[in-house]
């Protein structure tokens, strides 16, 4: 911080020049009676010291992450965070660069877009994908209002697997604009193939299908028969949104074999720590036919006069800043910081890397779910294909027995079902990434079958030899 | 005349120096089939090979084309990459409404902090008190900052934030049982405005700006009638100038049940100074990108926080934390809610540094701010305006619009003259808006820029000025000092080459070489 | 600033050849200079009724697009394909190689609206003339 007085001198010796005598006099177009006499009502100010003090303060009444294994999912993921990601995104020209609109002092912002669009076209099966958007679940929404411009049709159908929040913010996205948002029947946590030409069948027309892969269950979709069943039924094809994790793309088919028309997804398994949800990244990918109806921002290949190649914003004229009223979204500012770490992991990885990355993490939460699955009482909440998360039923109130191995073992066991589900408060959603240890996975399982046998009173209580979380 | 979209060859010389280092790479060019990516721990449990347990069909037959580099070819690419940017700590950024003000370390140090940054939202609620808390102290803070009531912190960007405005309007109006159709706009408006408008269902009404250059009352009223929604401002405005009727433009909607929205992306002019909330707006958007020190990250992550009086509070999105007894909370369920808008509670990463801003400025810092912010900028204007003359002759607040229409006599446009500025070492400023001002350049220094690095701003703007009366064809040219000179725009639109793909691959490359 | 003298136009800038029951239409010499290089033609489909006044379809350029306006009232016979590869012949002819569509009209009196190359010419004087 610079030496605030200092800077008020030089600042007064500007008044001078600038020709008044005074603040006031430069402001006098602010009334009076609007400007405030005395100064805001906030805390006094700290210097960085006491910032970091501030902070650490703060933070002791938070888990400490560093030291508690954890099983959350759920939309947001703990995966390894290459170092040379921190390293180069801690560098100045590209964590305080402005979006790239004088592409000649921007090149490198725009290259590595044009990486990561193309990276997600490669993991996607699309031909053409856009800078990024906010997250996941605006993406979605987004792709759902593209839908209805390409289709028309004054339903969107929802597979019953597409996580809550996602709904939700779907659902806010949509309000007012003349889409009816269905969900889908469910067959074990999974889309009900058999019943959904019938639900295409029945009703106004379909403009749009969106699936999550995995699903919110960490259920795996059976995507390749869906064309099949779309097929089946009358009128004109919905438009097919796959939303797909892209980690999990390392192993699993690129939604376009199966006919998607757009994929969409977060990018935060990518490089992005979970940040208390927020900020993250979404990306946002279709078919070159639909190329002028992408919201957000699109770099291409461009060419200067003497031939050099370079990299430019396109397409800009679809842009709020062009289009105003007529703007298909009114996307601005998005991601551009979070798709640079998206990009570069993936750049580390490559195909290897991507495809390691993937079987750990299968053969992780495989593991996790035989040894949980194994203690007495403890179910499996469906029986279908799942990556890196599933359900397990464990006969008691998730809550308490969750609060408890916190409490006792500092293990964030994972996320009550009840909190999106009222009815299925005794289940639990665990993930497991390649983070998770034999010895984590092993001391996960044991806290669970401690806590369930635990007599009820005692369950979610800690152990008062431990510090309180 | 020129087309500025098409480019000219540099000068000879100044070209010939810059060509040597070739063309800007792709990782993808530095990929070496068969070396080995990052390193993972090995597998510690039993193998589960995918193939064993799904159907072929869900699995993936080719790997993704991805790129095949070490760790240290990934660190000099990007390293490279990164040589080629404009960035804050190289020199100004000039830029109208971005405030473009320097990002203090200490903010990255402590959000980039592992614990802070690893916490994962669905923590039991007694586990991330600490976050909770300062996410209320947050809101309370912006709450004070602008004059209002209640805060969200649920939108990621202004634009989404103005999209929560619009939508908070629908559900006050849906509420009292109102018949409401339009918001008006001043023609000055950023594109976000009418585009937010649309996308919440109103219809936009653009309101003609007066001489002066801000809201003419007369337009306004002929305007405002039973269907008016609200009306979305910009205090002050896209020219630099505070609306001075703006408690008489509030009054007007409210006579109508209307609702006053403020685009905050101009609000470094007030912090400290004046209160929206106290000039009769209703809800606000602060972008903590700009006002609040937070990166831009090359195009994001942002946050547009939005601030609201009492009656628009009861729809806020959800979750939000509220306090109970000594603890914090998240509030999951609200049947008047409009919902959910981000997917958790907000850019948390981004708020982490904002507010970290706010503590280290407390309230006689963020005076200072607006202060400094309104003396640079009338202080570059006054250096300024003998070369490009500002539209409004009257002092301005953090930020003013020149025009460079002078310069079409000599064939030279305000797009060129901001080329020019990137072979000086400068970022160029707004370029042709807001659209009611001709050959528009919208100028705005903030208050973290010295008076050297002002006087050096002016000094290039003044050298232009005079190579555009005795040298056009050098500023026409511009860049020439740039890895790349200006780009042949309307050839990338039409080819749309929005992927790289391997040489010899259908579709491939560019037959020009 | 080319106004040839065969055809009739509108006050968006577009151009009309009438050829019997048929017109075919386009943007004129002033919109495309005003537009500067154009990228991209989106038109309707054969078969698609248009209506006079009414858009039809847009023209995009780098940092502009503009909605065509149907200046008569038909049912679209042909659009040309050829601009799909090469937009910018709407820049190097636009009363030629640059037509945009032709279209059965369905109301012959609305011709007789249009503005005439004197009109037409009149029109750009009283807006400044446009670019050189």
């Amino acid at each position: 911080m610079s030496d605030q007085g200092q800077a008020r001198s030089a600042d007064e010796a500007m008044l001078a020049e600038i020709g008044v005598g005074s603040f006031d006099e430069l402001i006098a177009q602010v009334p009076p009676r609007l400007r405030l006499a005395k100064p805001l009502a906030l805390p006094a100010p700290l210097a960085e010291s006491e910032l970091r003090r501030l902070y650490g303060d703060l933070s002791r009444k938070n888990y400490d992450p560093a030291r508690t294994p954890s099983f959350l999912g759920g939309g947001v993921y703990d995966h390894v965070i290459p170092a040379a990601i921190e390293a180069l995104t801690w560098r100045s020209e590209f964590y305080t660069a402005y979006t790239p609109y004088q592409p000649e002092v921007a090149q490198g912002t725009l290259a590595a877009i044009f990486e990561f669009q193309t990276m997600i076209c490669e993991l996607t099966g699309m031909d053409v994908a856009n800078a990024s958007m906010y997250d996941g679940a605006s993406a979605a929404a987004e792709a759902l209002l593209l839908a209805r411009s390409v289709n028309h049709g004054g339903r969107a159908l929802l597979a019953p697997g597409v996580s809550p929040r996602v709904r939700g913010v779907i659902a806010t996205h949509l309000e007012g604009a003349g889409v009816a948002l269905e969900i889908l029947p469910e067959e074990g946590g999974r889309i009900d193939i058999a019943a959904l030409p019938h639900a295409l069948r029945a009703g106004p027309p379909a403009c749009a299908l969106l699936v999550q892969q995995p699903n919110f269950f960490g259920l795996l979709e059976p995507l390749d028969r869906l064309p099949e069943a779309v097929a089946a039924a009358a009128g004109e094809r919905p438009h097919l949104v796959v939303s797909a994790d892209p980690l999990s793309l390392g192993i699993l088919a690129p939604p376009g074999r199966w006919g998607a028309d757009t994929v969409v997804g977060d990018l935060q398994p990518l490089g992005i720590p979970a940040q208390f949800g927020g900020p993250t990244g979404g990306y946002f990918a279709t078919r070159a036919a639909h190329v002028r109806r992408l919201p957000g921002r699109l770099v291409a290949e461009a060419r200067d006069a003497a031939g050099r190649r370079g990299f430019t914003l396109t397409l800009q004229t679809r842009e709020q800043h062009i289009r105003r009223e007529k703007a298909t979204s009114n996307i601005c500012t998005n991601s551009g910081l979070l798709a640079l770490r998206a990009t570069i992991y993936l750049a580390l990885l490559g195909p290897g890397g991507i495809r390691e990355v993937a079987r750990q993490c299968y053969a992780r939460a495989h593991h996790a779910r035989a040894g949980l699955t194994a203690l007495p009482g403890v179910r499996a909440s469906h029986a279908g294909p799942f990556f890196r998360e599933f359900a397990i039923d464990l006969g008691q109130p998730a809550e308490a027995l969750v609060a408890g191995i916190h409490a006792r073992h500092g293990i964030l066991a994972g996320i009550p079902l009840g909190r999106f589900y009222p009815g299925r408060t005794n289940e639990l959603l665990v993930a497991v990434t390649e983070k998770r240890t034999r010895e984590d996975i092993q001391a996960l399982t044991a806290a669970v079958a401690e806590g369930l046998a635990l007599p009820r009173g005692a369950r979610e209580k800690g152990n008062p030899s431990h510090a309180e979380p | 005349m020129p087309n500025p979209d098409r480019p000219t060859p540099a000068p000879p010389a100044e070209a010939a120096a810059c060509s040597l280092q070739g063309a800007v790479e792709v990782i993808f060019e530095r990929s070496v089939p068969g070396e080995p990516g990052y390193r993972f721990a090995r597998l510690d449990v039993p193998e589960a090979p995918p193939e064993g347990e799904l159907p072929a069909a869900l699995l993936r037959e080719q790997p993704p084309l991805l790129p095949e580099v070490s760790e240290l070819e990934v660190m000099r690419h990007y390293t490279a990459l990164s040589s080629l940017n404009h960035h804050v700590e190289k020199s100004l950024y000039p830029l109208g409404s971005c405030t473009m003000k320097y990002n203090p370390k200490i903010n990255e140090e402590l959000a980039r902090g592992p614990a802070w940054a690893l916490l994962h939202p669905d923590a039991p609620e007694s586990s991330i008190q600490g976050i909770l808390e300062l996410l209320w102290r947050f809101e309370r803070d912006l709450a004070t900052i602008v004059g209002m009531d209640a805060v969200s912190l649920h939108p990621a960007a202004g634009a989404q934030g103005e999209l929560l405005g619009m939508k908070l309007f629908r559900a006050y109006h849906r509420e009292k049982g109102n018949a409401k159709r339009t918001v008006l706009i001043p023609d000055s408006a950023h594109g976000t405005n009418p585009a937010s408008v649309v996308l919440s269902g109103f219809t936009p009404r653009e309101i003609r700006s007066g001489k002066d250059g801000r809201i003419d009352l007369a337009a306004l009223d002929s305007a405002i009638d039973a269907g008016t929604a609200g009306i979305m401002v910009t205090n002050p405005n896209t020219l630099g100038l505070f609306e001075k009727d703006i408690e008489e433009i509030a009054a007007r909607i409210h006579a109508v049940d209307g609702l006053v929205y403020m685009d905050g992306a101009n609000l470094n002019a007030l912090v400290g100074l004046a209160l929206p909330g106290a000039m009769g707006v209703d809800a606000v958007h602060i972008n903590l990108h700009k006002t609040f020190s937070t990166p831009h990250g090359g195009g994001g992550p942002g946050a547009g926080p939005v601030g609201v009086k009492a009656a628009l509070a009861p729809y806020l999105p959800l979750p939000r934390v509220v306090r109970e007894g000594e603890g914090y909370r998240l509030l999951q369920h609200d049947s008047r809610s409009l919902g959910r808008l981000h997917p958790y509670v907000g850019n948390v990463g981004v708020i982490l540094r904002a507010y970290a801003y706010i503590r280290s400025l407390g309230p006689e810092g963020l005076r200072a701010v607006s202060r400094a912010a309104v003396i640079h900028a009338n202080y570059l204007m006054r250096q300024v305006e003998g070369a490009f003359p500002v539209a409004k002759r009257e002092a301005c607040m953090h930020e003013f619009v020149s025009s460079a229409a002078w310069t079409r006599a000599h064939g030279v446009r305000n797009i060129d003259v901001a080329k020019r500025l990137l072979d000086y070492g400068f970022h160029a400023p707004t370029v042709s808006f807001p659209l009611i001002v001709p050959d528009a350049l919208m100028i705005e220094p903030t208050e973290t820029e010295t008076r050297r690095s002002l006087d050096r701003f002016a000094a290039a703007l003044m050298a232009i000025a005079r190579e555009v009366r005795e040298t056009p064809e050098v500023v026409q040219g511009a860049p020439g000092c740039t890895r790349v000179g200006r780009l042949d725009e309307a050839e990338a639109a039409r080819r749309l080459q929005v992927r790289w793909t391997p040489p010899g691959a259908p579709g491939a490359g560019d037959p020009r070489g | 600033m080319r106004i040839p003298e065969d055809l009739r136009y509108t006050r968006d800038h577009e151009w009309v050849r009438r050829e019997g029951g048929e017109f075919v239409a386009g943007i004129t010499d002033y919109a495309q200079q005003q537009l500067s290089d154009i990228v991209y033609v989106e038109l309707p489909a054969q078969g698609t009724a248009v209506k006079q006044a009414e858009p039809f379809g847009s023209v995009e350029a780098v940092k502009a697009v503009a909605d065509l306006f149907a200046p008569l009232s038909g049912e679209v016979v042909a659009v040309n394909a050829a601009l799909g590869d090469d937009p910018g012949a709407v820049n190097r002819a636009p009363y030629e190689e640059g037509w945009m569509i032709r279209v059965r009209a369905s109301n012959a009196s609305e011709f007789e609206g249009l503005l005439t190359p004197a009109q037409y010419g009149a029109l750009l004087a009283e807006l400044g003339g446009g670019a050189s």
